[in-house]
């Protein structure tokens, strides 16, 4: 595999009226060609800043990305022109966002929003664009394509929505997908359609995919690889299988702790994290997760961890005490 | 077990004999009118909440779980008469609360509390935390006096696991799971017999979720507290209930007791709700047969004939499109309104 995306040291900023927010910290991760990535993280983490600063979204003035590189396919994004960028923006890398509906042009046709791209970054005619824009909704699942076509978006119900979402992000055969939260304001059985929708298509298109979630089951069924954030920085990084079987920072280990699961017997009790998420104007000298850490020793308080290799493969972990750091066995099926 | 060690240590609460459900919901509906605007399209009666019946007892938790739109939060409104039901009875502590006069529901409002899952925009931004917790114990006299008031105030906080000093902040200065708490604050200060908690951890970050599930459980615990606890997350549901009603399109469509509904789910509905759900564990996962649901739900102001799920279940036969299937006790308190519900479950085990 090669690399497609590669995020190295990435600084993004916001300037509040609190302070200056260090929204991502440093941050380097990356994608393979075909590969499904997991940024994970509760809000304010910065996985969301993450994509954005991939794409150049950032909302100026007060949000700047303040250092770092981002090289696609080799180039900086970060050093392409406004025009060379929205050539990059929907034609190489997709975004799909949480709430389609807002990110959809609601006096659009839905045919409409989806030849807009077609024609601007693959100069087709209006024919051309039309034709395909049908093959696409009939390819994520919408039944009627021609007629849904001449339709508005407050005629497709939310997963209609994001299904339309998924076809206009792969009407240019892009490289990567963003897909921020993609199911997160759907219902259960309408998630676990589009999930299975995005996976399908991705594999068969060989479509790279970095998808942003807080739910930690939804990166165990689809991600090959996961980064966990908090508080701006990434805390760890492994591969799926090796993350959830063997978590090695106490903030990764206490959420796949915290929540209740269905696949094992029920608990008297839930473990949560206790106390709050920091205040990102006021960050803790040392590692941010220190103040709700069990695992906490002196020299927390001070030094923030760096990201270091730990057990096989590629795992990395940014915990001074990680060795300690160990899951224990979930009680098995009764 | 936890029914046993109970005690109702609130006297005057109730005049119902012990064994008396707190909360019996009968027959209840609740029809909207849409439309019918200027242009004249998508005029139509909705029965959001259609024919539910279900009861809670005292100390109890009924989850209320289903999809956006099945009715689980019109149900939580209509018993609290937020929204007046179009018919049906709600009857609580032996009172019937559908035919209450104002003054009445003012009364009714002390025992029945609700908690919302947006604690930002369920507190008035302008009020302290002291305030907002005070003004319902100022309101309804509970308790007159200033002075009281504070002390009390103080001791809901610290009950919550928030401090004195938070009394003094404003709702925007704390955390989503501190919101939540002083929403939790603010029910417990009437001393109700009966919370209504809609979606009240969905909002909140995963690590949030369970501090505020747990408090959930110890007020429970220590004061005896019945809950409708309304969410769409089947795990979180699983974890806090006693017993579990589905919904589907204004319906019930399965109830049965925690156990028995997640471990042997008699209604397609239910199953493919509980096979929807991710589990966090990537091995799992790979080995995990996919049984994803077709179709949407279907607008509740055409809803199907018969069977309201039949379009998308993976079982339907004819009759289903036919018929209305009632709830029957297929076991001793676990019901399944599907024609095929008990015939279908040995072939499963197959």
């Amino acid at each position: 595999m090669t690399t497609l995306l590669d995020v190295q040291s990435l600084e993004t900023q916001f300037a509040t009226s609190g302070g200056v927010v260090r929204a991502v910290e440093r941050v380097s991760w990356d994608v393979q060609e075909g590969e499904t990535v997991a940024l994970v993280g509760e809000s304010g983490c910065g996985k969301s800043v993450s994509a954005l600063s991939v794409m150049r979204l950032v909302a100026a003035p007060a949000g700047r990305i303040v250092g770092g590189r981002v090289l696609f396919k080799g180039r900086d994004l970060l050093t392409l022109s406004e025009e060379e960028m929205r050539r990059v923006r929907g034609r190489e890398i997709a975004m799909i966002f949480q709430e389609p509906m807002t990110s959809l042009n609601p006096v659009l046709t839905i045919g409409r929003q989806l030849t807009e791209g077609l024609e601007i970054h693959l100069g087709m005619d209006s024919t051309a664009a039309r034709r395909r824009a049908a093959e696409l909704l009939a390819m994520v699942g919408i039944p009627d394509p021609q007629r849904r076509l001449s339709q508005y978006p407050h005629q497709f119900s939310g997963g209609m929505r994001q299904r339309m979402m998924i076809a206009m992000a792969l009407g240019c055969d892009p490289a990567l997908i963003l897909a921020d939260e993609p199911t997160t304001a759907l219902d259960v059985t309408i998630q676990a359609q589009i999930l299975e929708l995005l996976k399908d298509l991705s594999r068969r298109l060989g479509v790279a995919m970095l998808i942003i979630t807080h739910n930690l089951g939804v990166v165990a069924r689809y991600a090959d690889r996961v980064n966990v954030m908090y508080a701006g920085r990434i805390i760890e990084r492994a591969t799926a299988r090796e993350l959830y079987a063997n978590p090695r920072h106490p903030y990764t280990l206490g959420l796949l702790k915290s929540v209740p699961r269905l696949d094992v017997p029920r608990r008297q009790r839930l473990d949560p994290i206790e106390g709050q998420p920091p205040d990102l104007t006021h960050l803790p000298p040392g590692c941010a997760f220190g103040p709700r850490c069990t695992f906490r020793v002196e020299r927390c308080a001070s030094e923030v961890p760096p990201l270091r290799p730990i057990d096989a493969g590629d795992h990395v972990t940014a915990c001074w005490q990680a060795e300690r750091v160990v899951k224990t066995r979930e009680p098995q099926h009764a | 077990m936890r029914d046993g060690t109970l005690t109702i240590e609130r006297a005057g609460a109730s005049t119902t004999t012990p064994s008396a459900p707190l909360l019996e919901v009968r027959h209840l509906v609740k029809q909207f009118t849409i439309g019918g605007g200027m242009l004249g399209r998508g005029h139509g009666i909705v029965r959001a909440v259609d024919d539910v019946s279900f009861s809670i007892a005292r100390g109890e938790t009924l989850g209320l779980v289903g999809e956006s739109g099945c009715g689980k939060t019109t149900t939580g409104r209509a018993i609290l008469q937020l929204d007046r039901p179009t018919s049906g009875q709600v009857l609580f502590e032996g009172r019937e609360l559908t035919t209450l006069d104002d003054a009445g529901l003012r009364e009714m409002r002390r025992r029945i509390q609700v908690i919302f899952q947006d604690p930002y925009s369920s507190l008035n931004p302008r009020m302290t935390v002291g305030q907002i917790i005070a003004e319902p114990l100022a309101v309804h006299r509970i308790v007159p006096e200033r002075a009281a008031r504070a002390a009390r105030v103080r001791r809901l906080l610290q009950r919550v696991g928030l401090l004195p000093q938070h009394a003094a902040r404003y709702p925007h200065e704390l955390s989503g799971g501190q919101r939540q708490r002083v929403g939790v604050a603010r029910a417990l200060a009437m001393e109700p017999s009966l919370i209504v908690c809609d979606e009240p951890v969905s909002a909140l970050d995963v690590s949030i979720q369970a501090q505020i599930i747990n408090l959930l459980e110890d007020l429970q615990q220590e004061l005896g507290l019945a809950y409708l606890f309304i969410a769409h997350d089947l795990a979180v549901v699983r974890h806090i209930s006693d017993r579990i009603a589905v919904m589907y399109l204004g319906k019930i469509v399965e109830i049965a007791d925690r156990r028995a509904l997640y471990e042997d789910p008699q209604h397609p509905y239910t199953k493919a709700l509980l096979a929807a759900v991710p589990i966090p564990d990537p091995e799992l996962e790979a080995q995990r047969e996919r049984v994803v649901l077709g179709g949407e739900v279907p607008s509740p102001l055409f809803p199907p004939s018969g069977c309201v799920f039949h379009p998308r279940c993976p079982i339907a036969i004819d009759r289903c499109s036919r018929e209305v299937p009632a709830l029957r006790e297929l076991r001793s308190g676990h019901e399944a309104a599907c024609l095929l519900a008990g015939l279908t479950a040995r072939s499963d085990h197959e």
